[in-house]
């Protein structure tokens, strides 16, 4: 007589230790294998978007920060692209230099962040995770002589920064610059060496570069599927065009290859940090209150700005209808938009992949819900 | 009752410090007893209770100082100090957990079934206890010598992984259930390497019984067998689910398994049960492949079997610490494809050497180890190629810079946007 066997579903999340937030999903399991997947988010929905149309335009930077709360820096910076760009604010060069150290150091702690959630989803019980965070520690320790704060930086302002590095910055950020290239060599070992991790994460949840371009994913995701797109080098904005870097492409577009790309480019953006030390000159961080108020009231339109964020394209759309606050603010998060391919990644797989999979997205809820 | 008397001196300490008068102890040079003539049933049972007590509560103090240890280990991996709030260095936090979750609520599911729901937790704990009986501590000291010990061992810890589906079951929880299948999975394709591992230990000491295994080693079984230590250790992991094969209690796929919906007294037992299997796997590796309580004679050989102890707990410790958890198909074919042939290649080696020397001596089994050596190594690296994931075929293209195998240009334009027709700007 044939066993009768049938479907069933499991809630997951959003209380899930492993759904990196809050995160919810029906999965519906045949066996082990996922059979269809229905994401619910919503939870940590702050309204962010809508908050912003009640603030001055230098008081919604520290609504960016609560965004994607693990690369503050970079959502300041988009944030502030986009004033600069609404209000036709120039920048000070020392204040962009800062803001490009600032940014691309926020970088390397995101994707420290996401290669140690991965060897937890993994099932690493903690080790490689607390690695990685104290490698962050370093960049955060920065940060906090940057400006007195370690996750909710608000660092950034329209046209520059707010305060200039002080002295024991420069020794410091050339001593954690060894540091961290060191500990990229340790965590690259352990990925690439390590045949647990390997036949893993090889060959899973692999997508076509069509597929990714079709569906708007950008930024390590893309770049994993061997397509050539990083904003840095597309459209560069701040003094990108004037740093070298490599882009990181790899062909296999499976999770190995989404973290084999963010180890990787943690390398280039040691390399930007440096080059920026190295064009980095006295002067002022921000142009003076009389040209940029504290209080700007743009000409009403739109601006659009984006960056090339730790998770993909984040972009800031304002409006403005010539008040002190904005119009209308949408963020472009992409995060969110990453995560619209998650049904195709994961039916098919296993369930012993699926946070894996989950977690190559590398998303974030602060952003994901805003 | 004159030769257990005369072979096993823990029984013999405790039953003639009892009994007054029996004509055995005053044959042996005992005269202290307590319990006088005529009452050697009372002194029997009340030695018994007091052997059984002294091993469960070694077992249990071994726990404690277990879980403490793993925690300190672990803080020490991932360069933290580990619990250090309670005691001198942390001692006392086990104690400390331990009233913690005493005092929890005691949670049963609505959907639970009630009598297999309270049984899971005992069934946990009681087998790993009689683990406990048969192993040697020490020269002469053991409860009981059984001629069968290690066909018993590996028939009681079967039941552990029964009482995981016990409870994954009777949860009424799916993700409970899926822990419990998956279990079961682990048990049927462990159980069969395990069992062939022990197999070639067997052959060279010609008895099936813990403390002849362990006096028949001249050296070490680990040195002899080292195919037969290799198979049996990780298949011991996968029996006990510790990483790297801890599917049944995932924490970041499954929460935490079949534990999910027990709280208070039921998850400590589980708690202990699991610790006390990790001591009871430590303990059976050391008495088959590390000589047992052996050493050398200025140390007593309890302590000997102690270190040893301390050591493989040490290592199952360390893979813990580091390596990540394989997906469960690929635990299947580690075992299938993997370790059981690794357990053949040993055992027809040993087999042939057995035929040519039937009772090995020491220069014998030295031969054996010089051919086993060579035989493990290049076997193991075999299956490693066969089993091994293969690497990507253009990885060093892709380190190098100017040398990308698909572009941005290569892609067909259809895919993207015209330049004119983007928004923004």
């Amino acid at each position: 007589m044939p066993l009768e066997t049938k479907p069933v579903t499991v809630n997951l999340g959003p209380q899930h230790p492993s759904t990196h937030g809050v995160f919810r999903m029906r999965v519906t399991f045949d066996g082990e294998e996922i059979v269809d997947v229905e994401p619910v988010f919503g939870y940590l929905h702050r309204g962010s978007e809508k908050l912003a149309e009640e603030r001055t335009y230098s008081q919604i930077v520290t609504l960016t920060d609560r965004m994607d709360y693990v690369s503050s820096m970079l959502n300041n910076q988009a944030y502030t692209l986009a004033v600069e760009k609404l209000c036709d604010i120039v920048p000070s060069p020392r204040g962009v230099w800062l803001r490009m150290i600032a940014s691309e150091l926020q970088r390397i702690a995101s994707h420290f962040v996401a290669t140690g959630f991965l060897l937890q989803d993994l099932g690493a019980l903690g080790t490689p995770l607390i690695y990685c965070m104290r490698e962050r520690e370093n960049i955060l320790d920065l940060f906090e002589m940057l400006c007195g704060a370690r996750i909710t930086n608000s660092y950034l302002r329209p046209g520059g920064v707010f305060m200039d590095a002080p002295d024991v910055f420069w020794p410091a950020l050339d001593r954690s610059l060894g540091d961290i290239e060191k500990s990229i060599d340790e965590i690259e070992e352990y990925l690439s060496g390590n045949e647990i991790i390997f036949s893993r994460t090889k060959g899973t949840a692999v997508l076509s570069s069509e597929s990714l371009v079709n569906a708007s994913i950008t930024g390590p995701m893309l770049r994993a599927s061997g397509v050539d797109w990083d904003l840095r080098h597309r459209n560069p904005y701040d003094f990108y065009s004037e740093v070298t870097f490599k882009r990181i492409l790899h062909t296999a577009s499976d999770n190995y290859a989404r973290y084999w790309v963010r180890v990787q480019e943690m390398r280039e953006s040691l390399k930007i940090i440096s080059q920026c030390i190295k064009n980095i000159e006295p002067g002022p961080v921000r142009p003076s209150f009389d040209d940029v108020p504290r209080l700007v009231r743009p000409e009403p339109g739109d601006s659009y700005a984006a960056i090339e964020g730790s998770k993909g394209e984040l972009g800031f759309y304002l409006v403005s209808d010539g008040g002190i606050s904005p119009y209308r603010m949408h963020v472009r998060a992409p995060s969110l938009i990453n995560l619209t391919l998650l049904r195709e990644m994961l039916v098919g797989e296993l369930f012993g992949d699926l946070f894996v999979i989950f977690g190559s997205v590398d998303l974030n809820m602060g952003e994901v819900d805003r | 009752m004159s030769n257990l008397l005369a072979e096993n001196m823990l029984w013999r300490n405790i039953y003639c410090n009892v009994s007054k008068s029996s004509s055995d102890c005053i044959d042996m040079g005992y005269s202290f007893g307590i319990i006088p003539s005529g009452f050697e049933w009372l002194a029997f049972i009340l030695s018994a209770i007091s052997l059984i007590g002294l091993v469960i509560n070694g077992v249990l103090g071994g726990v404690i100082v277990l879980i403490w240890g793993e925690r300190r280990l672990f803080g020490r991996f991932q360069n933290r100090t580990g619990p250090n709030r309670w005691g001198p260095y942390g001692i006392l936090t086990p104690v400390a957990d331990a009233i913690k979750t005493m005092f929890k609520e005691d949670i049963l599911p609505k959907d639970a079934d009630r009598l297999l729901y309270n049984l899971a937790p005992i069934m946990v704990v009681v087998p790993v206890l009689i683990v406990f009986s048969v192993i040697p501590f020490g020269f002469g000291s053991y409860v009981v010598d059984l001629n069968v010990g290690i066909l018993f061992v590996l028939a009681i810890t079967s039941i552990s992984s029964l009482s995981v589906l016990t409870a994954g079951w009777s949860s009424g929880n799916r993700i409970a259930i899926l822990s419990a299948l998956r279990s079961v999975a682990l048990l049927i394709s462990y159980e069969i390497p395990m069992g062939l591992a022990v197999i070639g230990v067997i052959m060279l000491s010609g008895s099936l019984s813990l403390g002849s295994i362990v006096e028949s080693q001249q050296i070490p079984y680990i040195l002899v067998q080292p195919l037969g230590f290799f198979v049996f250790f990780l298949a011991a992991m996968a029996e006990m689910a510790r990483a790297p094969f801890d599917l049944t209690e995932a924490e970041s796929e499954l929460a935490a398994g079949h534990l999910n919906d027990y709280s208070s007294m039921k998850f400590a037992l589980f708690f202990l049960g699991e610790f006390m299997a990790e001591l009871a796997t430590a303990a059976i590796v050391t008495t088959l492949f590390l000589g047992g309580w052996k050493g050398p004679d200025f140390i007593p050989t309890e302590f000997w079997f102690g270190a040893k102890l301390v050591f493989v707990l040490f290592i199952i410790v360390w893979f813990r610490m580091t390596l990540p958890r394989l997906r469960v198909d690929q635990v299947l074919q580690f075992a299938w494809k993997g370790l059981f042939e690794l357990t053949m290649i040993n055992i027809i080696t040993t087999a042939i050497f057995i035929f040519i020397w039937p009772e090995p001596g020491l220069k014998e089994l030295l031969i054996l180890a010089l051919i086993n050596w060579p035989v493990a190594i290049i076997s193991i690296w075999g299956v490693s190629k066969i089993l091994g994931t293969k690497q990507y075929e253009n990885i060093e293209s892709l380190k190098n810079e100017n040398a990308y195998p698909y572009s941005f240009k290569t892609l067909p334009s259809e895919f993207y946007h015209q330049k004119g027709e983007r928004g923004g700007d």
